[in-house]
């Protein structure tokens, strides 16, 4: 399966919108380089700004161009985005509901080498409780210019992550998604997953080998974390009540945690939560990462089989 | 509605109208800061019955002059300005504070009329002035931007941030407002984290500064017009020394009047000595 990185998809979906509409601001807090933004500064010079290390201030100086009908993209890393100007997102973005994009790299464990300061395990949970926010984590490059997309259409704040690494392609380009509306991969009948970024391909991986043994397993990939698609949680619990979610965010507040509050809510259902263990991570490969907390296609299967069986 | 302008010793009947109406609001809400209200007063006559171009019959006219009120905790001389100009109506005076008025505690670009972005969180409205400063200039829009801080809100690291980009962007529309009062909210700034030399440390940051007594409106007038024309790619600082509790005898230079009402006597007192002059 070809891979390419969904930061790859954040350059070249603005840079294609900012070429349409002149309105598209990119502001860059130098670390364009790695977001994949260099181009759209050197095409679009008008329409750029950079910052340099100053990730309070981008976003403040976003709210005030969408304040004069601009719709600015701040692009930086998840963890500086999410956390460092987390403060200045609510009270100037959120808050006034102002047309603020957030476009981050290095979502989850993906900055691996880099080690705990730079992997991101908790922006989803953070930026989720704060209201008038859009939390969105594509799977794939496809996914991911189409969602970019929607979120220069949608009136309001949002946040996507992206990956650093490469990861598997899921979809063809022609296929459409919708802010807040969840996309079956997989039909099944014994257990649903709910998926989101890069972990939609390990749970891909996951739902055939269940299937080779006779499990068949729902999978949707969960792309819009807030607003969640509830029903398809819903259906999920009426359906059979057997639920895993899979992310590479801390198992608190990220997906799993989301996926809960509609099952509890509801009355019935089981959730089995596979995440980051509310842990740090440390400078290791990706892929090692992934198996230290348990984020394997064999977790899954292994989650499914328990859950079939009680 | 014609937007009302005055100059000289008009102002200065209007800054005490100001005064009054920012007392009244605090006083029937019982809650509010006057401190940093009354050390602003003059400062924001100047800017919406003087300098700034405003429609108050049409708040999201394109080419107003925009306001940023960094330190938003002294709304309550903004809102007394766009209610003297016509924004809102004189009844809401009695609505600070109060649930479901425009007057929130801290200014409400989706409420009130004439709020050009919400603020409240110190150090954040100078980044915001300097987006709409960039839109302006790339969109070649004649509005200037004014942002008022306070000397203590320097302490945030992004007002900084900002300077530096207002400085790359060569922002001579972006005029920077301080009301270097010298007091925060726990004390004298000089106690709580000295800024030393406001006025030096914006002009190093590649600002063209000077520095006025920020109650008199016709400083004021002098130095926001002559800033006006000076297009030469330096943003603006005016560093406005003023006295915390401005007009107020017993509030002047006391750190409690930073947060509190007035009761009745207090409040019967202050209105007097503003009406009689200081």
């Amino acid at each position: 399966m070809e891979k390419r990185a969904t930061r790859d998809a954040l350059g070249a979906e603005v840079l294609r919108l900012g070429k349409e509409h002149e309105e598209v601001y990119v502001i860059d807090c130098d670390v364009a380089k790695s977001c994949r933004t260099l181009e759209f500064a050197q095409t679009l010079p008008q329409q750029h700004i950079n910052v340099g290390i100053s990730e309070q201030n981008a976003v403040g100086i976003a709210a005030g161009l969408a304040t004069a009908g601009k719709v600015p993209f701040v692009v930086t890393y998840a963890v500086f985005g999410s956390m460092r100007a987390c403060e200045q997102l609510r009270q100037e973005a959120c808050y006034p509901k102002l047309n603020v994009k957030l476009l981050c790299s290095h979502g989850g464990l993906t900055p691996a080498n880099d080690g705990a300061s730079h992997q991101c395990i908790e922006d989803m949970g953070v930026l989720r409780t704060i209201p008038n926010m859009t939390v969105i984590m594509p799977a794939d490059y496809a996914s991911a210019r189409k969602l970019i997309a929607a979120a220069y259409a949608y009136p309001g704040p949002v946040y996507m992550r992206f990956t650093r690494d490469a990861v598997p392609c899921i979809y063809g380009e022609d296929e459409e998604f919708e802010i807040g509306r969840a996309r079956l991969l997989r039909a099944g009948e014994d257990v649903t997953i709910f998926a989101n970024g890069d972990t939609v391909s390990i749970a891909l991986e996951a739902a055939e080998r269940l299937a080779e043994e006779g499990i068949q397993a729902e999978l949707y990939d969960m792309h819009t974390i807030k607003p969640l698609d509830t029903a398809a949680v819903q259906a999920a619990i009426e359906k059979n009540g057997r639920i895993i979610t899979v992310e590479d965010h801390n198992i608190l507040n990220g997906l799993g945690s989301a996926v809960c509050e509609v099952v509890a809510e509801a009355g019935s259902g089981k959730v089995v939560r596979i995440g980051v263990q509310d842990r740090f991570g440390e400078s290791a490969p990706y892929e090692e990462l992934l198996r230290m907390n348990g984020i394997t296609a064999e977790a899954i299967c292994e989650k499914a089989r328990l859950l079939l069986e009680k | 509605m014609e937007q009302i302008k005055a100059s000289g010793t008009e102002l200065k009947e209007k800054a005490k109208e100001l005064r009054k109406t920012l007392l009244t609001m605090i006083y029937e809400a019982q809650s509010g800061h006057p401190g940093g209200s009354l050390s602003a007063a003059d400062i924001i006559t100047v800017l919406y019955f003087h300098t700034m171009n405003v429609r108050p019959d049409e708040p999201k006219w394109e080419d107003r002059d925009r306001f940023v009120l960094s330190k938003g905790h002294v709304c309550p001389v903004l809102y007394s300005a766009l209610i003297k100009q016509g924004f809102m109506e004189e009844k809401e005076i009695g609505t600070l504070r109060k649930q479901g008025s425009p007057l929130q505690g801290h200014p409400d670009m989706k409420r009130c009329p004439g709020i050009d972005i919400s603020t409240g969180s110190l150090g954040q409205g100078i980044s915001c002035a300097v987006g709409m400063a960039i839109a302006g200039k790339r969109d070649q829009r004649p509005y200037r931007v004014y942002t008022l801080l306070g000397d203590g809100e320097c302490g945030e690291g992004q007002v900084w941030e900002a300077a530096m980009a207002a400085n790359k962007y060569e922002l001579d529309n972006l005029t920077v407002l301080i009301d270097n009062n010298g007091l925060q909210n726990d004390g004298f700034a000089a106690e709580i984290m000295p800024t030393l030399d406001l006025e030096k440390k914006f002009a190093s940051f590649g600002f063209q500064t000077v520095r006025i007594n920020g109650h008199d409106v016709l400083e004021l007038e002098a130095a926001l017009d002559f800033m006006g024309t000076q297009k030469n790619g330096k943003p603006k600082c005016i560093v406005c020394n003023t006295v915390k509790g401005k007009g107020v005898s017993f509030m002047e230079n006391v750190p409690k009047w930073h947060g509190v009402a007035p009761n009745d006597e207090e409040y019967r007192q202050a209105m007097q000595e503003i009406e009689g002059g200081f």
